[in-house]
């Protein structure tokens, strides 16, 4: 056996025998129509996205990416395969920011970012793409700088920056520079992570300008690669206006400059593979940073885990894109867990809530599944059960289709909203790992008790066919159509039910358009669209990177009783 | 009865001393110690790791490297095998196995020599004598006229009477100086006055000699074998006509296309040609054949066991070795001329570490992939080297030899083929390649075999580099075998990674799963090969491929850009660079040989029947260079035209020029030795010869710089300084006054002239654009 763990695969034998009642039923019919439709409708969703990523992938267009390989430059993506340990994966955060969010292309954003390992030590790598505007930070740029930041801290994970950047992009500089989460962050979160020993790397592979050089000066190692790298506050022509010195940008601030006088830089590359090379061997010699108090946790994996006994493909039939369709979440949990075993906790009670405990990939996992809308017992439910696993430090994942909180007298008499508070308290205190995948609809208090971006989820992953926003467009549409009759009455104005439903029709447009998954996903509102397939593995890569730290004690405010 | 009779007369052996090395004495050594015979190896200092050493009970080292120091001397090894204690000494082949002063030294301390009487390796040494006491036994010499009386009309008589066509040779000198050969009757006269007056010239002797010319002829040779009481048999004939540079390559047993009744001839020539002499143990007689007549005529007998005996071996079913030592022990022969069996058919193909483009120049290195087809009972490797081991310059370049059995020569034949194509070596150039296109060759697919076989062959057998279609095809199997290197050498990798990341605290191997996991795309790689052409290394090429790893485990390879289509490629690892791999709908075994030398990977691969070497940038993991040591890893040592280096690595023998002198095209410079060869290094254009400095005895290593010869050179001043513009065949070379060279083809030349006579300041900008 390639993996060498005694004490797990005696568990493992264990749990064959004595768990299997815990295995999930299919739950699929692959007859029905429903099935088919799904899956059709599935499909045009996943060609959409490919056709979306295939955009972006091609990076900043064929001219922009000609001159980049001319002067011996990889693309970001390329880059970021060399440094990886050959063969190894690589999870891409948000390739599809900035999706048509200005008037110009910009191609993910203009920057790449993600996780996978080097040396076998897991990175969170950030790289600019010089092909997409020069690499400069658009708003959406630094979001996605920070979100990638933010991971790596609450991850604990070494950060390398591949810099090949003009700097902030000055026409938008208003929405760049000044605020708390603009372009300073970035420098800010460099100085608190390598204060907390989270190792801070920069590799400079093109220009580095302005704002951006404090980048690799504020690194804890940096390379520069001859004749490509280029560090300085201000560049040829501003040093020429400023103080009329006229100098090369080689001589102002190239690799021999900072590597050899004025120590800007660690290490001298020849080439571009050769900075790269120099990177990885960086990341070779950590040791222990950014590991402290990691000693002595061995968490409970189990190597030797079996495949979900169904095809984990089928999920792609099974999330409805009609989301008033109802669905088992079961069957959802049954293609994503090691061997479909499942073992469901208060499986009687609050039962529009499903909770159980689960492996994936070996990995322990607690599951919340929305099977319905939130009733009173179903939250009370779900803090117990997020209770249990804070305690013993298993990783919560949530897989959100929910319209919400129950309305209505009964149910605001019972006290929903406190019940609701109590949920979403636990979500928010539990410190334990948390990954958040829509599956389906994200409405209301439902998207916070079901861990939505507000309550920093490690991960957050959107499947194609979710929606998000506070509540459903057809309620939302009823309930300012009322409003809107009601002010149109109130000052005399007529208002026939052909103008409620032109109303009506332009706020379930707008609704549909803001709920939309690529509306969320170029303003960072997540991580990224997934496809169902990719759910197992996506889930259980994203556990093994958040598991990269010490535990922590979980400690809750005041529950209303 | 034998035992009783052996018994008496001497101490019967019970440790042999092994005066040889390398495949020859393993196999002697293998075969004493199934008899339960001790054995004792002789090393030179370069040999003190090798195989042979391993093999024998006991060592001995018997000096420095060269032979002449070591296997050649005699008396250090006499000594030896007395300390050790050993009765008897095997000289093996080749060394002194032919030297009548050894045998008789070994017999005069008291030894016993495994091998024929010292005095019949002294009459069969004389190539005259051997011949008159071979004419006396009644043993058919070629015809020819060898008298003192050069008459003219005389000689012409004798012509006659030999018959056409007819070879005319001075008695005297050698290398072809005023022979000729004559067609018919009427053009005797002026061929025979020609001859005459070249070899006075040439030799200061005008005797002639006159001898019957075989046109097609083939190398027959017979295996006899005697012992001490006068018996003598033969073992059949083994067929050794194809050679080059006059060593064989290729032999078999029995010859193709003879009639038995020509096989019982041959076999009793030779018997009486060892009876003669009063032959006991091993020996061969060779013959020559003259395929237009079928007449056959003895050439000489070499008095040793020889390199092809296992041929002979697998269609009598004898140990031969065994045989020897028997005899020496002085037993009778255990068989008798009625009882030796003939059975099938053999091929022995000789595997040398060569360079068959560059004329099968021997070549030297490190062994680093060493994997010869597994043995049966009917595939002998006889090997003395490992992987590992060093090809040196001090001995013959053999790295084994290979030994086929088959029920017939086509079933034999077939066998060969598969062997060769699963035979793996490198680190070393070798003949496998070629040796492959003989065995593939129509011609002697049908034992249409003769001496001359792969010099009337050669189109078929060595690639004209400008032949388009060979190479097309050539090209497209290269990038086939690129394509599956990609895919074996990710699965390696991968697997090596995963490995290495398992167990204990480390990683989660989902990190490493295979395929590496994207989101929303597949992953790629990319690689970069460099295709070492064997026949034609001008003509290298480099391939980008970019790998694509499919989710569903397939490797979709490509070459290039979006021209070439994609190949999808499964692999699984079976271990030790062996793969089973599907491509294109195929499913086949490969296997792979990865190593680093001088910074750069080398990756063998062996698919189906081809064999290809690729070169690979170290990427990545580049060592740690530091600004001024930097080199780009793919760049070779490259030197200005005209320079010439050693072809091989050897001891320069004579510089027949000195340093300074004019020099003609092709006129030889200096004389090179290496491995039994002489090599004469010539000017590659006539000029001016720079910068010889080796000297009689030096030792020169592959491809170091021996000499350079300048052709022309002129000079031009201008306001920006002094230029010298070198000529170097076609090649023009400037250098300013720093000393840095540029060169160009003699188009850019032209044109650089041109710009010469509109001004030397464009000089300047034009020595930055050409450098």
């Amino acid at each position: 056996p390639p993996f060498p763990t005694p004490i797990p695969s005696r568990i493992h034998h264990f749990q064959t025998k004595h768990f299997s009642i815990g295995i999930l039923p299919d739950g699929v019919n692959r007859s029905s129509d429903t099935f088919s439709q799904n899956s059709d409708a599935m499909g045009r969703l996943l060609s959409q996205l490919q056709s979306h990523v295939n955009k972006v992938l091609a990076g900043g267009g064929e001219t922009a990416v000609k001159r980049n390989r001319s002067r011996g430059k990889l693309l970001p993506r390329e880059r970021i395969d060399r440094l990886l340990d050959p063969g190894s994966s690589f999870i891409e955060f948000s390739q599809l920011a900035g999706h048509e969010l200005y008037e110009e292309a910009l191609p993910s954003g203009g920057i790449i970012t993600g996780i996978g390992p080097v040396h076998g030590r897991l990175c969170m790598f950030v790289a600019n793409d010089p092909t997409v505007k020069g690499g400069t930070y658009y708003p959406i740029t630094i979001k996605k700088h920070l979100r990638a930041q933010e991971i790596a801290a609450q991850c604990k994970l070494p950060c390398i920056y591949l810099v090949d950047s003009g700097g902030a992009f000055l026409p938008k500089q208003a929405e760049v520079f000044p605020d708390k989460e603009n372009f300073g962050r970035i420098f800010y979160n460099q100085a608190t992570m390598s204060s907390q020993g989270i190792p801070q790397i920069a590799l400079v592979l093109g220009s580095c300008t302005a704002g951006g050089a404090y980048i690799p000066a504020m690194a804890d190692e940096s390379v520069m690669v001859k004749g490509n790298g280029t560090i300085f506050l201000a560049g040829p022509p501003l040093v020429k206006a400023s103080t009329g010195e006229e100098v090369s940008a080689e001589d102002l601030g190239g690799a021999s400059v900072h590597c050899k006088t004025s120590g800007v830089s660690d290490y001298f590359a020849q080439d571009e593979m050769h900075g790269l090379a120099l990177g990885r061997n960086i990341v070779k010699n950590l040791h222990l940073a950014g590991k402290q108090g990691m000693l002595n946790s061995s968490p409970s994996i189990n190597l030797e885990f079996k495949e979900p006994l169904y095809d984990v493909r089928e999920l792609r039939s099974i999330a409805p894109v009609d989301h008033k369709q109802q669905f088992d979440v079961r069957s959802v949990i049954a293609r994503i867990v090691d061997g479909s075993e499942f073992d469901e906790f208060k499986k009687l009670y609050g039962t529009t809530l499903v909770t159980g405990f689960a492996r994936i990939y070996g990995q322990p996992v607690g599951i919340l599944g929305n099977n319905g809308v939130l009733f009173n017992e179903a939250a009370l439910k779900g803090t117990h059960f997020i209770e249990l696993c804070s305690q013993r430090n298993i990783p919560l994942i949530f897989l959100q289709n929910i319209t919400g909180f129950m309305v209505g007298s009964r149910s605001e008499a019972n006290g929903i909203a406190k019940s609701g508070a109590k949920l979403v308290m636990a979500v928010s205190c539990a410190k334990v790992p948390k990954v958040t995948i829509m599956i389906g609809g994200s409405f209301g208090a439902g998207n916070y008790a079901m861990c939505g971006r507000a309550f920093n989820p490690n991960f957050l992953f959107l499947w194609p066919n979710s929606r998000i926003s506070v509540m459903g467009g057809a309620q939302a549409a009823g309930v300012l159509s009322q409003i809107e009759g009601a002010n149109k009455k109130r000052q005399g104005l007529e208002w026939t039910s052909e103008d409620e439903e032109k109303f009506k029709a332009k706020v379930i447009e707008a609704y549909e358009r803001e709920g939309n998954p690529y509306y969320s996903t170029a303003r960072l509102w997540d991580d990224g669209i997934i496809d169902p397939a990719d759910t197992r593995k996506i889930v259980g890569l994203c556990i093994s990177a958040s598991m990269n730290r010490p535990l922590e004690d979980t400690k809750y405010g005041v529950f209303r009783m | 009865s034998t035992h009783l009779e052996t018994t008496s007369q001497q101490q019967r052996i019970e440790k042999i001393l092994v005066a040889n090395r390398g495949e020859i004495a393993c196999r002697i050594m293998r075969t004493a110690k199934r008899l339960g015979i001790r054995t004792v190896a002789v090393y030179s200092d370069a040999d003190r790791d090798s195989l042979h050493v391993k093999s024998a009970d006991e060592a001995v080292n018997i000096g420095p490297p060269p032979a002449r120091l070591s296997y050649l001397n005699g008396s250090s090894i006499v000594e030896a095998a007395i300390r050790a204690g050993a009765q008897a000494v095997h000289p093996g082949y080749g060394f002194l196995s032919e030297s009548s002063a050894f045998a008789q030294l070994v017999e005069d301390k008291g030894l016993t020599f495994i091998g024929p009487p010292a005095s019949a390796i002294r009459d069969m040494g004389d190539k005259s004598a051997s011949k008159r006491i071979m004419g006396a036994a009644g043993v058919p010499l070629v015809p020819g006229y060898h008298g003192s009386e050069q008459d003219i009309e005389l000689m012409r008589l004798e012509a006659d009477k030999i018959g056409y066509p007819i070879l005319i040779k001075p008695t005297h000198g050698g290398g072809g100086k005023g022979m000729r050969i004559v067609q018919s009757p009427n053009d005797f006269v002026d061929s025979f006055l020609g001859a005459q007056r070249e070899a006075a010239a040439s030799f200061g002797i005008n005797t002639i000699l006159l001898e019957k010319y075989i046109t097609q002829p083939r190398h027959i040779e017979v295996q006899i074998f005697g012992d001490k009481f006068g018996n003598v048999l033969h073992l059949y004939e083994r067929d050794c006509s194809v050679q080059r540079r006059h060593q064989k390559i290729i032999e078999e047993a029995p010859a193709p296309c003879i009639t038995d009744e020509f096989r019982t001839h041959l076999g009793q020539a030779a018997v009486s040609a060892a009876k003669a002499v009063g032959y006991h143990n091993a020996g061969t007689v060779e013959f020559i054949v003259d395929t237009a007549t079928g007449h056959f005529y003895f050439m000489e007998m070499n008095t040793r066991l020889q390199v092809e005996h296992p041929v002979t071996e697998m269609i009598v079913g004898q140990d031969l070795v065994e045989w020897q030592i028997r005899v020496a022990n002085g037993e009778p022969l255990p068989l008798s001329q009625v009882q030796v069996p003939l059975s099938g058919h053999a091929f022995e193909a000789r595997i040398y570490a060569e360079n068959v483009p560059k004329g099968f120049l021997p070549a030297t290195g490190v062994l680093h992939h060493y994997h010869p087809v597994p043995p049966s009972s009917t595939v002998r490797v006889e090997t003395g080297v490992e992987q590992g081991d060093v090809v040196s310059m001090h001995y013959d370049p053999m790295i084994a030899k290979l030994v086929v059995w088959g029920e017939s020569r086509a079933a034999a034949l077939v066998k060969l083929k598969d062997c060769l194509s699963k035979f793996q070596v490198a680190g070393v150039p070798t003949n496998i390649n070629f040796l492959q296109k003989l065995a593939n060759n129509k011609a002697f697919e049908e034992g249409d075999v003769e001496t001359h076989f792969i010099e009337h062959h050669k189109d078929d057998l060595f690639v004209d580099p400008n032949n388009s279609v060979i190479y097309e095809e050539a090209y497209s199997a290269a990038r086939f075998g690129a394509k599956l290197v990609a895919a074996c050498l990710s699965d390696k990798e991968h697997s090596a990674l995963k490995e290495s990341h398992s167990g204990g605290s480390s990683l989660h191997p989902i990190w490493y799963t295979h395929p590496p996991f994207r989101v929303n795309h597949h992953a790629q790689s990319t690689m970069e090969l460099e295709w070492e052409n064997e026949y034609d290394s001008s003509s290298s090429k480099n391939l980008m491929l970019s790998i694509t790893y499919h989710p569903d485990g397939n490797y979709f390879i490509q070459i290039g850009e979006n021209s070439d289509h994609a190949l999808a490629v499964k692999t699984s690892n079976l271990g030790n660079n062996n793969f089973r791999v599907e491509a294109g709908g195929v499913t086949m075994d490969v296997s792979l040989a990865v190593y680093t030398k001088d910074q750069i990977k080398h990756i063998h691969i062996w698919h189906g029947p081809h064999h290809h070497h690729f070169r690979q940038k170290l990427g990545l993991e580049l060592s740690d260079e530091d600004e001024t040591q930097h080199k780009t890893s793919f760049e070779s040592a490259s030197h200005p035209p005209g320079t010439v280096v050693a072809p091989m690595a050897g001891l320069v023998v004579k510089v027949l020029v000195e340093d300074g002198a004019k020099v003609e095209v092709g006129q030889p410079v200096l004389v090179l030795e290496a491995m039994k060869m002489e090599h004469v290094v010539k000017a590659t254009s006539g000029g001016i010869v720079e910068g010889l400095k080796v000297g009689a005895g030096q030792q020169v290593s592959d491809g170091s710089v021996l000499f350079r010869v300048k052709v022309s050179h002129f000079e031009f001043s201008s306001q920006n300084g002094s230029f010298q513009f070198l000529v170097y065949n076609s090649c023009l070379q400037c250098c300013d006054l720093s000393g840095a060279y540029i060169s160009c083809n003699s188009l850019e030349f032209i044109k650089l002239l041109h710009y010469l006579s509109v001004g030397f300041d464009n000089l300047i900008s034009l020595l930055v654009k050409f450098s």
